[in-house]
């Protein structure tokens, strides 16, 4: 376990050494508050809840989330790195758990500081603050799933790009999954199976039932399913490509 | 690491690699390569690019499976416990890949702490690796800022770090000047007696200076395997004549090419001044036939030179022949 340790904290100094960092949490935040003001109507609906706010993560993650992930791999490989993490005495698993790890405790941090508009919220009223823990949870656990998409897609090239395109696409193909959009175009051919399955891998469902309140620890499973699904892929990913 | 047992029939042994092989596709890129090195050995990968040299020092070092054959490293099997193996190797991967916008000490600790070196111990053995490879200068900018030299000392002082047994290094004065060739040619002639090193180059002039014995690699295949000298003896240049006579060269020409141990008499292609290599049969020791028929001729000797062979020679015949 210590290496993993070692490994998240040459990660996150390495978020924090170029600016990429601070641009990131500072559009993170302007546009999670101008959505959620502007977008969400915060004030006008009148009611004391985050809900506007957490509405628009999925979306807003779609976009920010995947350039926090390009870098994972592709950058190791491009440079060469790769070949010194893993002849260092450290296992596959500690390299591609600490990697995600890193990653997904900045996204963590970039979630905290919005911590103003829980403030906010109960300086003006008294929400449910039960509701707004879980959808914090449900936020962080849904930015996990896209940042494990994002670093086993990062794996598969060495142009970061490529890395972020494919990793947006992916992430939305997930989004949207439970939409009408998809649906109604499977429905016409699809047994009643395969659209249920398409259905149950959409973020979006998962993620809007904790923010409505409807707390299942079904939810929470299938964000860390996904998390898990794809760290595993990630590992066989880098150790197929890694010498390309 | 004490659970780790020595190979008991051969204690020296500390590199041990087993008829390696690895294919990419349908190319054959390392062909059932098999070689021992011993404590206090400096082996010399020598070959053409792209003649399988990288490629095996990345299966040793456990980045790459091979397709079959292994490696064992102080006993521990890179295939059955990678960890054990690569706890023993300090390796400097081609090109010196280091995290770029890492500084070298803060670089340098991550691989100390990875390395399971903590507080005091991580501190002083980082201040060490440091002092080894001269870096002191540049020890406050981004890795990345760095010159090629410093860069590659940055990536030799992480492979120094622990002070391992066993040392493979991939081209580590490719891109030097000349100072700094000399500075880690020194470092690794310091380094030598304690440990098992491998170290890959294309410059001929390297293996004499550092190697105790040298290997040429071509197409995947080990094609020559001896100490620096035993190759050189493979040369024509290997026990041939370099005299350098004033007057006509035709007619000195002429009658040393008749000597009976003479092969051939070519002008020198060295580029110390007008001079007649007079190569010999079959590596025989000519010289005192020339010295002979220059005194009975009565030439004007200005110098006289016995060549103990040249590796040069050696590695574009054994490649030629290989390819």
């Amino acid at each position: 376990m210590g290496h993993i340790a070692v490994i998240v904290r040459r990660e996150l100094a390495s978020y924090f050494a170029t600016p990429l960092a601070y641009v990131f949490i500072l559009i993170f935040l302007v546009l999670a508050g101008s959505l959620a003001f502007f977008v969400g109507n915060f004030f006008d609906r009148g009611q004391a809840d985050l809900q506007p706010f957490f509405t628009f993560h999925p979306w807003l993650y779609l976009v920010l989330i995947p350039a926090l992930a390009m870098r994972l791999w592709a950058e190791e490989r491009k440079s060469g790195t790769i070949e010194l993490l893993l002849t260092l005495p450290i296992s596959m698993t500690e390299a591609v758990v600490g990697k995600f790890l890193a990653s997904w405790a900045f996204s963590g941090i970039a979630l905290a500081l919005t911590m103003p508009f829980w403030i906010t919220v109960n300086y003006l009223g008294h929400p449910d603050n039960g509701v707004i823990l879980a959808s914090y949870i449900a936020s962080f656990l849904m930015a996990g799933a896209f940042l494990a998409i994002g670093a086993c897609l990062s794996a598969l090239t060495k142009n970061q790009v490529i890395a972020f395109v494919v990793t947006a696409a992916a992430c939305f193909v997930f989004t949207v999954s439970g939409s009408p959009i998809v649906l109604g175009f499977i429905k016409g051919w699809a047994p009643e199976a395969v659209l249920s399955t398409v259905a149950g891998f959409s973020f979006l469902t998962h993620f809007n039932a904790i923010i409505r309140g409807v707390i299942d620890l079904r939810d929470a499973v299938f964000f860390l399913s996904v998390i898990a699904f794809f760290l595993y892929a990630n590992a066989i990913i880098v150790d197929l490509k890694k010498a390309d | 690491m004490a659970s780790s047992k020595i190979d008991a029939a051969r204690p020296d042994e500390m590199i041990s690699v087993r008829r390696l092989t690895k294919h990419f596709g349908p190319i054959l890129a390392v062909d059932d390569v098999s070689l021992a090195v011993k404590r206090g050995e400096v082996l010399g990968f020598l070959g053409p690019n792209g003649a399988g040299k990288s490629t095996t020092m990345k299966m040793i070092t456990g980045f790459l499976a091979p397709s079959s054959g292994t490696a064992v490293v102080c006993g521990a099997d890179i295939t059955e416990d990678p960890i054990a193996a690569k706890r023993r190797i300090g390796y400097l991967p081609e090109g010196a890949p280091c995290y770029p916008d890492m500084t070298p000490p803060a670089f340098l600790q991550f691989v100390a702490h990875i390395r399971g070196f903590r507080g005091a111990e991580a501190r002083e053995r980082i201040k060490t690796a440091i002092a080894r490879t001269a870096l002191e200068s540049v020890l406050a900018q981004p890795i990345d800022t760095l010159s090629k030299g410093f860069k590659r000392r940055v990536g030799l002082a992480q492979a120094l770090l622990h002070d391992p047994p066993v040392l493979i290094l991939d081209e580590p004065t490719d891109g030097l000047d000349p100072n700094q060739k000399h500075e880690v040619r020194k470092l690794i002639n310091v380094l030598a007696p304690e440990k098992a090193i491998i170290i890959s180059t294309h410059l001929l002039e390297e293996v004499d200076a550092v190697c105790s014995r040298a290997v040429v690699i071509a197409n995947g295949k080990l094609v020559a395997d001896g100490t620096p000298e035993e190759l050189a003896q493979r040369s024509r240049h290997h026990n041939a004549v370099r005299i350098e006579v004033a007057g006509p060269s035709s007619e000195v020409a002429a009658a040393l090419a008749r000597l009976p141990g003479v092969a051939s008499v070519e002008p020198a292609d060295d580029d110390e001044g007008d001079a007649l290599m007079v190569f010999a049969r079959d590596g025989r020791s000519i010289v005192a036939e020339v010295a002979d028929l220059a005194r009975a001729m009565r030439w004007e000797v200005a110098g006289l030179r016995v060549e103990r062979g040249r590796l040069d020679d050696v590695f574009r015949t054994v490649t030629a022949t290989a390819a």
